[in-house]
């Protein structure tokens, strides 16, 4: 009783972050505040419910189906899929917003910004 | 598996809700890496999904195609990304 | 040589994991094994030379040790401050973004990596860009702290905590 208890409680923080994901995506200013909702919000929440998922494969192959060791483990693999895969796309994402031009709003200091302006002087002292 | 029937159909129905909010962030977006953003966010719940929908009705099947879907949205995501950079290929 | 066998035994792990439950041997039947060890013998001599590069420092399971600890301890508890974070900012809008560089000094491509992913799910923080030939990462920070903005990068435990001296641990 108290296992499915856990499943469920787990289940309900999992749909909460990915919720909060979602709000957040609508609610920030900019593209990289925006990556920090939607990939933060979405990894975590994903931990949880596919941990609950887990725990009932676990559960079934306690009970003495081989079914449920299919679903822990092919869920454990899906699980480090996304670990593996969502702050990868994340960095992919914000470095080709910046290099295609989009400025961070409001932002207090830039060091990428200096680092390209310099690179494109630089780049232009050669061509002289 | 009946007596996880509901509880599995109302977290289907909750992660519904962040892929519309998604999707409007997809329509909205005023540039292009917005829209990226909120593909991405439909992806990881979209595995998220697949997995829950598997669990629900016993179909073990679900989470090979979650696992599959996972790589591939993370190659088109790098993609799109790639192209947005510039340069070459 | 040692580069095709320890991808070949990794790809055959891998094989096994994914059929568990399809016969009566242990978990798995025969024809499965045998197949697994076919194709992750083929998979092993193809891609010897792109999963294994020179340095061997890997193969050492105390690594591995601490690397799982490290993702279910201090990892993990960085990433639930994380969500908290978020959560807070996403209800009250409160924002004060900024780029900001800073010298994490690993030097393997491997340390790099797992620092740059950690920066991205922890506190606050997203990587951007990085310097490859100072192996120097720009960070995304959403709420700078005015006051360690002096000279060129910021100093790391602002950013990271003290991930840098963990995975130092792990990779180097």
């Amino acid at each position: 009783m108290w296992f499915e208890f856990l499943i469920y409680i787990l289940l309900a923080i999992g749909v909460f972050f990915n919720i909060l994901g979602g709000v957040g995506l609508l609610r920030f200013p900019d593209v990289y505040t925006r990556l920090h909702a939607g990939t933060k919000c979405t990894t975590f929440g994903s931990i949880f419910i596919t941990g609950s998922v887990i725990l009932l494969g676990l559960k079934m192959w306690y009970l003495g189906s081989t079914d449920g060791s299919v679903l822990a483990i092919h869920t454990a693999g899906a699980l480090v899929a996304i670990l593996l895969t969502n702050p990868t796309g994340a960095h992919a994402i914000a470095r080709a917003a910046h290099k295609s031009g989009v400025k961070p709003v409001g932002a207090v200091v830039d060091s990428l910004q200096d680092k390209s302006v310099k690179k494109t002087v630089k780049k232009k002292e050669e061509e002289k | 598996m009946m007596e996880f029937f509901n509880e599995y159909m109302i977290v289907l129905i909750a992660l519904m809700i962040c892929i519309v909010m998604a999707i409007i962030r997809v329509v909205k977006g005023p540039t292009a890496p917005d829209r990226i953003v909120g593909l991405d966010t439909i992806n990881t719940v979209v595995i998220v999904g697949m997995v829950v929908f598997g669990a629900a009705f016993n179909e073990i099947i679900y989470i090979d195609v979650a696992i599959v879907y996972a790589l591939l949205s993370f190659i088109s995501t790098l993609f799109i990304a790639k192209y947005l950079e510039g340069g070459d290929f | 040589m040692i580069a095709f066998v320890i991808t070949t035994i990794i790809c055959f792990i891998i094989y096994l994991l994914l059929t568990t439950g399809s016969g009566t041997l242990g978990l798995w039947s025969i024809e499965e094994i045998l197949l697994g060890l076919i194709l992750s013998l083929i998979t092993g001599f193809v891609t010897r030379n792109i999963f294994v590069k020179k340095d061997l420092r890997m193969l050492n399971p105390v690594r591995w040790i601490i690397f799982v600890w490290y993702v279910i301890g201090p990892f993990f508890v960085g990433m639930a401050k994380a969500n908290f974070d978020v959560a807070y900012r996403v209800i009250t809008g409160k924002i004060n973004p900024g780029i900001v560089k800073i010298s994490p000094d690993l030097k393997t491509d491997l340390g790099i990596t797992l620092l740059a992913n950690s920066i991205t799910l922890t506190p606050g923080t997203l990587s951007v860009d990085i310097d490859e030939e100072k192996n120097d990462l720009y960070i995304h920070w959403i709420n700078v702290k005015e006051d360690v903005l002096k000279g060129d990068s910021v100093d790391c435990k602002y950013i990271c905590g003290n991930f840098d001296k963990w995975i130092r641990r792990i990779a180097e």
